[in-house]
């Protein structure tokens, strides 16, 4: 039990740290680190073309439907006690009775996970993660990051992943002799959605004049939908940092 | 200094600016003649022809003709294409501002039909409208077999002189901030020649 305090000690500070970057007055994209992140942007770029998306392809091809659909709800499933530990954290106890059935649903019915029979059930995941956590803990987003092997991220969402990797439980319930399998799996999901999302992705990535500015502010305008931070389209337009995006049409 | 005549045109004046005044309270009741349900049964037609677009198992080429012809009668192509250009929008020429808004229409036709694309099989549902005080946001969801709903948000306004929506937001992202990126990058890369921008549109 000190070992979860400990942790929890240890993942609060990151919430300070998280803080380390901020802009002067707000914008919708603080990026300090532009150059520095350009270079890491090519190199996923590279990454992507050579390793990423051929692996993907042939995952997505060859590995039938079924399978690949197995893997992933499997995976997705491992994740669900980190994100009830997130709700509770956030204090939102109806998702995290929410995430808790679904977690039970799956692992019993669905055959550990296997088969998602919550979905149907009116039981769809309500996503949430440690950057979410810190941003209702009152974390500001921080700047802009492009990491190496893991794409966008804000500063708080990367303090928020290093979160997750030490609160989630189902990382302390299986040794590190289940490792191979907890991250198997996590890594055919990768593979899973890069196939998936083909066709986006590859636009964004390739076919775009600046790849690397529609990459941010696509992932930008997508985080703050999902943490409902006002982006356009989320149900609270209170702290609306998009607010002038209208002007030139509504004046 | 008090001539009759100036009282005349004083009077006049004063008229004049009742009718004025008038007019100018007339005007932000003219701004928000938009109510919540006609945005939201402008959307409802938009939502109506995209659903059958996507579910009638025609050709790709035929897909984007339809798209395109959702754009132009329901969107403010012209006022988003003006956007998306930014601030060279005010130096470019009447004629480059139409070409540029018909190759952009048929440039968003082909890149947000294939996405749209996507959604076959799946309805979209007209959700609620909610007024946002200078525009009228739509909401919609997507129900696509198997995955959670992800939501649609249209951004209606009459601004244009009739009832338009002026972007589409899948997820929080806005077609227009989108577009505002990658066309400006575009024109930075063609040195801000907006004649080579359109030319490359068309094929883009």
């Amino acid at each position: 039990m000190t070992g979860w305090i400990g942790r929890i000690l240890l993942v609060a500070g990151l919430a300070g740290l998280s803080a380390c970057t901020t802009p002067d007055q707000p914008v919708d994209t603080f990026d300090p680190y532009e150059a520095q992140n350009r270079e890491v942007h090519n190199f996923n770029r590279g990454v992507d073309s050579v390793a990423l998306r051929p692996a993907a392809t042939g995952y997505g091809t060859f590995v039938p439907v079924p399978l690949r659909m197995g893997v992933a709800n499997f995976s997705s499933n491992l994740g669900m006690p980190g994100t009830v530990v997130n709700d509770v954290l956030q204090g939102d106890l109806i998702d995290a009775a929410h995430n808790t059935f679904r977690f039970v649903l799956n692992t019993t019915l669905g055959f550990g996970g296997l088969f998602d029979i919550a979905t149907p059930a009116e039981f769809p995941e309500r996503s949430t993660d440690f950057g979410e956590t810190l941003a209702v803990w009152g974390a500001q987003e921080g700047a802009y990051l492009e990491v190496p092997f893991f794409g966008p991220r804000t500063e708080r969402s990367l303090a928020g992943n290093v979160g997750d990797l030490l609160l989630n439980p189902v990382n302390y319930v299986f040794g590190p002799e289940y490792a191979a399998v907890i991250y198997g799996a996590a890594a055919a999901t990768v593979l899973d959605n890069r196939y998936a999302l083909g066709d986006s992705l590859d636009q964004i990535l390739y076919d775009s004049a600046d790849s690397y500015a529609l990459l941010r502010s696509l992932y930008l305008q997508n985080r703050r939908f999902e943490l409902g931070e006002g982006g356009t389209g989320s149900e609270e337009t209170a702290f609306d940092i998009y607010e002038g995006l209208y002007d030139d049409i509504l004046e | 200094m008090t001539t009759f005549s100036n009282d005349h045109i004083g009077r006049r004046t004063f008229l004049g600016l009742m009718a004025g005044g008038a007019v100018l309270a007339l005007m932000p009741g003219a701004a928000r003649a938009l109510t919540d349900a006609e945005a939201r049964s402008l959307i409802d037609r938009v939502v109506a022809d995209i659903n059958r677009i996507i579910n009638s198992g025609q050709s790709e080429a035929a897909m984007y003709r339809g798209f395109e012809q959702i754009f132009d009668r329901y969107a403010d192509v012209g006022a988003i294409s003006r956007s998306a250009l930014g601030p060279p929008a005010r130096t470019a020429s009447s004629s480059q501002l139409a070409a540029f808004g018909d190759a952009f229409g048929e440039y968003l036709a082909r890149k947000y039909g294939s996405r749209f694309r996507e959604f076959r099989g799946s309805d979209i549902i007209v959700r609620d409208a909610r007024d946002r005080s200078r525009y009228i946001e739509v909401l919609a969801t997507v129900a696509l077999r198997g995955q959670s709903p992800f939501s649609v948000s249209f951004i209606v306004s009459d601004r244009g002189g009739s009832n338009r929506f002026i972007d589409i937001v899948i997820e929080g992202i806005s077609l227009l901030r989108t577009e505002q990126v990658e066309i400006r990058a575009m024109l930075e890369r063609r040195g801000g020649n907006i004649d080579r921008l359109i030319q490359d549109l068309r094929s883009a």
